[in-house]
C-alpha cells in the first residue's frame, strides 16, 4: 500500500480521508481464482478480507480499486526502507512481507532515548505516507509479535505479552483455532499450561514459540549484509597524459580489485572503468563477461578490445587526474582447480572467445538458440546473445524420428520470399512448378501438406491465414520448404512462399 | 577432410546454397569436430536467410553445440575467424561467405592454415555464389544437390548430394561422388545401395571403394591425404 502511494502518488490526491477515495485492494490470481492478497483501512472498514475472491469483493463494494499484488516489488520496497533504516542502528533485518527488525542495543543514545527514537522513525515514514506499529522488546520475538498484535494494556513488557490473543505465537491457522478452541485465548494461558503437553499436542514448534514468547529462548537474527562494492582508485598528482600509462593505470587497479574479489570469493561480471580527465570530461569503459571472472589477464585482454572498438579512440587531451575501476556486478566464483594436465576444458575455453567476441562486436552479434514453445516456425526459436545467461526454464527441441529425412529447413528466410507461376492442384495438392528467383523450378518429389494454423488464442485483429507447407525437390535434387498463405476458401487466390531451404 | 585444416566448400550453381551448406555441417559431424562456430556476414541473412536451429537438430547437430557469429564486413570476419581458429575449444570453425571475397585470398587463408594446424580446429570455408580462387586450403570440395532416394508416395528422403573434390593438396583430385547423409550413424552412404539391405558404411572395407572414402569420419583413408581416390562413376 505504502509502495504504491510513494509510486503512483496520483491516486491520493483527494487526501488521506478514507471517505473521500474508494477501498483499494491488491489482488493474486491463484490457480483459476483472482482472490484479495491486501487491502487498505478503508477496504477492511468497508468488510472486506484478505482471501475473498475478487467477484465477491466486487459485489458488496462495487467501487473497489484494483491493482496486481507483487511480492517482489514489496520485498524490494521493505529493502529500501531498510537501507534508510541503518541510520538508527547497523543490524537491520527486514522480515518480509512488512516488519522490519532493528537491534537498537547500544544505539539509543544518539537518539537521547529509545522514545525519541522511535518518534523520529515515525516522523520520518509519516512523511513518506507509510504508516508505521512498532514496539520494543527484550528479544526480537517479543518485539515483533507485540508490534503485530494489539493485546490489552499491561503495565509491563512480560504483561504485555501475556495479554496477546494466541495467534501472536505465529503457529499455522488449523493450530491457532485448535488453541482457540480448548479455551486457551491469550498468550498467558497457553505459558500456563505445562509445556510439555503443548508439545505433545501441537509438535515441538509450538513449545518453542511459547518459549521464545516467554523470553527463554531467542531464534538467531539474520541481519542485512550490504556488501560494500569493489571500487580502487588512483589519484594523479601530475595528470597521466599517455593512453599506454593510463592502460598500465588501469591493469594495476584490476588487479587489485581481482584480490578484494578473491577474498570475497567473488568474481566480477560486469566491470566499469572511468577516466576523470583535467578539464572535467569523464569517459567510461566498460567490459561484461559471461562467467564470473577475476583473471587479471584476461580482463586486460577484454579492456584492450573494448578501447580498439571504441568509435573515436581514447582521447586523454590535458591528462586524466583519476582512474578508478569497480566491479558493478559481482557473482560467486569459488577458487577452481585446472585440470589434471594443465590447462582449462574446452567450456572455458569457448567462454573466453566469446567474451571476447562480444566485447568486441557487441553482445547481439555472439548468439546461441534457445527453443521456444511455440509451432509457428519463425518464432519457435529464439537467437539470445551468448553472454546472457541461459533462459531459466528453456522449452525442449523437438526430437527427430530415426529414419526420418528432417522436416525443418537449415536456411530460414525472414520475412519469407514470394514466387509465382505456381501450378498446382486445387485444394491441397502440392506445387509442380514454381518459380523463384526468376527460375523455373519443377517439382519432381513433394510430401505435405503440413498445415500451421496461427495461435487463435492470442488476439489479432485480422484473422491469421493458414500456412500449408510441403517439402519439394525439384528435378536437380534442390529442397526447399514451400508453402501456401491460406486455403482455398479461406483467403481468394492464396501466394504462395518459399520459407526456407533444406540441406 | 582431416581435422586442424582449412578447408573449402563451394556451392555448385547458384541454388545448391542449402546443400553446400548441409554437407559442410555433416562433414563436422561426421569427423566429430563440435561445438561448432558458424561465422557469417549479415548478407547471407538476407541472401540464403536465417539459420534455423531446428533443422539443422535434424541434421544431427544439437543445437546447445552451435555458436552464431554475425560480423558487418569481411575485414571483421577475418579477424574474428583468426581468433576462433586459435581457440581450441571448438571443434569446427564454419565461415560462410557470400559472393567473391577479396580478402579471402591466398595470405589470409594461409593465416587461417597455421591457427587451425596450431589450435586443431577444422576450419571449412563455406563459398557461397563464388568461384573457386587460388588459396592454402588443404582440400576443395563442390558440392550441388543430389535427387534424394524417395520415400513412401514420392516424399522426398535424406540430403544427398553430389560432391566433386576440386584440390587435394599432395594427392588426387577430380573424384565425384555421391553421397547421402544418414543422422543416426553420422557417417556418409552411397545413395545407390538399397538403404535396408545394406549394413552400414565401413570405412576401412575395400570392396565398397566407390562409397566416397575420403569423407569417412576417421576413416583410414581420411586420415591418408595421398590415399588412391576412386569413383564410382
Amino acid at each position: 500500500m505504502e509502495r504504491l502511494r510513494a509510486t503512483r502518488p496520483h491516486l491520493f490526491v483527494r487526501g488521506d480521508d478514507p471517505a473521500s477515495h474508494p477501498p483499494i485492494a491488491f489482488v493474486e490470481t491463484a490457480g483459476n481464482a483472482t482472490r484479495l492478497a491486501a487491502l487498505d483501512r478503508a477496504g477492511i472498514e468497508a468488510g472486506l478480507r484478505p482471501g475473498l475472491t475478487l467477484a465477491d469483493a466486487r459485489a458488496r463494494v462495487p467501487e473497489l480499486e484494483v491493482f496486481p499484488h507483487d511480492p517482489g516489488a514489496d520485498v524490494d520496497w521493505l529493502e529500501r526502507l531498510a537501507d534508510g533504516c541503518s541510520r538508527y542502528s547497523p543490524t537491520v533485518s527486514p522480515l518480509p512481507p512488512d516488519a522490519l527488525l532493528l537491534d537498537i542495543a547500544g544505539c539509543t543514545h544518539a537518539f537521547e532515548g529509545e522514545r525519541f527514537l522511535a518518534a523520529d522513525v515515525e516522523r520520518r515514514l509519516a512523511r513518506r505516507g507509510v504508516l508505521v506499529r512498532h514496539a520494543f522488546g527484550d528479544t526480537a520475538e517479543i518485539a515483533h509479535a507485540l508490534a503485530r498484535y494489539a493485546g490489552a494494556p499491561a503495565p509491563d513488557e512480560r504483561g504485555a505479552v501475556k495479554r496477546l490473543p494466541v495467534a501472536a505465537l505465529g503457529l499455522d491457522a488449523e493450530d491457532t483455532a485448535a488453541l482457540q478452541a480448548a479455551g486457551l485465548k491469550t498468550v498467558g494461558e497457553v505459558m500456563a499450561r505445562p509445556l510439555s503437553g503443548i508439545a505433545a499436542r501441537f509438535g515441538e514448534g509450538a513449545a518453542t514459540a511459547v518459549r521464545r514468547l516467554a523470553g527463554e529462548a531467542q531464534a538467531p537474527v539474520r541481519a542485512r549484509a550490504v556488501a560494500d562494492p569493489v571500487r580502487v582508485e588512483r589519484r594523479f598528482a601530475e595528470p597521466v597524459a599517455r593512453t599506454e600509462h593510463a592502460l598500465g593505470v588501469i591493469a594495476e587497479l584490476v588487479g587489485e580489485a581481482a584480490e578484494m574479489l578473491e577474498r570475497r570469493h567473488e568474481g566480477g561480471r560486469r566491470w566499469q572503468v572511468r577516466l576523470f580527465r583535467s578539464d572535467g570530461a569523464v569517459q567510461g569503459l566498460r567490459v561484461e563477461t559471461g562467467q564470473p571472472t577475476r583473471d587479471p589477464q584476461l580482463l586486460g585482454r577484454l579492456f584492450a578490445e573494448r578501447i580498439d572498438a571504441l568509435a573515436d579512440p581514447l582521447d586523454p587531451g590535458f591528462g586524466y587526474d583519476l582512474i578508478r575501476v569497480e566491479v558493478a556486478l559481482a557473482e560467486r566464483l569459488d577458487a577452481h582447480q585446472l585440470k589434471l594436465e594443465g590447462g582449462e576444458g574446452e567450456k572455458g575455453q569457448v567462454g573466453e572467445l566469446v567474451d571476447r567476441l562480444s566485447t568486441r562486436l557487441g553482445r547481439g552479434r555472439v548468439r546461441r538458440f534457445a527453443a521456444r514453445d511455440s509451432h509457428i516456425p519463425e518464432q519457435a526459436e529464439l537467437i539470445l546473445p551468448a553472454a546472457a545467461p541461459p533462459p531459466a526454464t528453456p522449452a525442449a527441441w523437438p526430437e527427430a524420428e530415426p529414419g526420418e529425412p528432417p522436416l525443418r529447413p537449415i536456411y530460414l528466410f525472414d520475412p519469407p520470399e514470394a514466387v509465382d507461376q505456381v501450378i498446382a492442384e486445387v485444394p491441397d495438392g502440392p506445387p509442380a512448378r514454381f518459380r523463384w528467383r526468376r527460375t523455373l523450378h519443377e517439382v519432381a518429389r513433394a510430401e505435405g501438406p503440413e498445415r500451421i494454423a496461427g495461435e487463435w488464442w492470442r488476439r489479432h485483429d485480422t484473422p491469421v491465414p493458414t500456412r500449408d507447407y510441403y517439402r519439394v525437390e525439384d528435378r536437380r535434387g534442390r529442397r526447399l520448404w514451400i508453402f501456401r498463405h491460406g486455403l482455398f476458401g479461406e483467403v481468394e487466390s492464396p501466394r504462395w512462399y518459399v520459407h526456407g531451404l533444406f540441406a | 577432410m582431416p581435422r586442424g585444416r582449412l578447408h573449402e566448400v563451394y556451392a555448385g550453381e547458384a541454388w545448391d546454397v542449402g546443400a553446400a551448406a548441409g554437407f559442410a555441417v555433416a562433414q563436422a559431424l561426421a569427423a566429430g569436430a563440435t561445438p561448432l562456430l558458424w561465422l557469417r556476414l549479415d548478407r547471407g541473412a538476407v541472401a540464403a536467410g536465417r539459420l534455423h536451429a531446428t533443422g539443422l537438430a535434424e541434421l544431427g547437430l544439437a543445437p546447445d553445440r552451435l555458436l552464431l557469429v554475425t560480423v558487418a564486413d569481411a575485414g571483421a570476419l577475418l579477424r574474428v575467424a583468426g581468433d576462433a581458429a586459435r581457440c581450441a575449444g571448438i571443434g569446427t570453425l564454419l565461415l560462410e561467405s557470400w559472393g567473391p571475397m577479396p580478402a579471402l585470398d591466398l595470405t589470409a587463408t594461409r593465416r587461417l592454415v597455421l591457427a587451425a594446424e596450431a589450435s586443431g580446429v577444422t576450419v571449412v570455408s563455406l563459398r557461397l555464389g563464388a568461384e573457386p580462387v587460388p588459396s592454402a586450403a588443404a582440400t576443395r570440395w563442390q558440392v550441388s544437390a543430389r535427387p534424394s532416394v524417395p520415400l513412401e508416395a514420392d516424399a522426398p528422403g535424406q540430403p544427398a548430394f553430389v560432391v566433386e573434390c576440386l584440390r587435394r593438396r599432395g594427392g588426387p583430385a577430380g573424384a565425384r561422388t555421391q553421397v547421402e547423409w544418414n543422422r543416426e550413424t553420422r557417417s556418409f552412404r552411397d545413395p545407390e545401395v538399397e538403404l535396408a539391405s545394406q549394413p552400414p558404411f565401413q570405412p576401412a572395407s575395400p570392396p565398397l571403394a566407390g562409397a566416397g572414402l575420403p569423407l569417412a569420419a576417421g576413416g583410414a583413408a581420411a586420415r591418408d591425404p595421398a590415399a588412391p581416390v576412386r569413383a564410382r562413376r
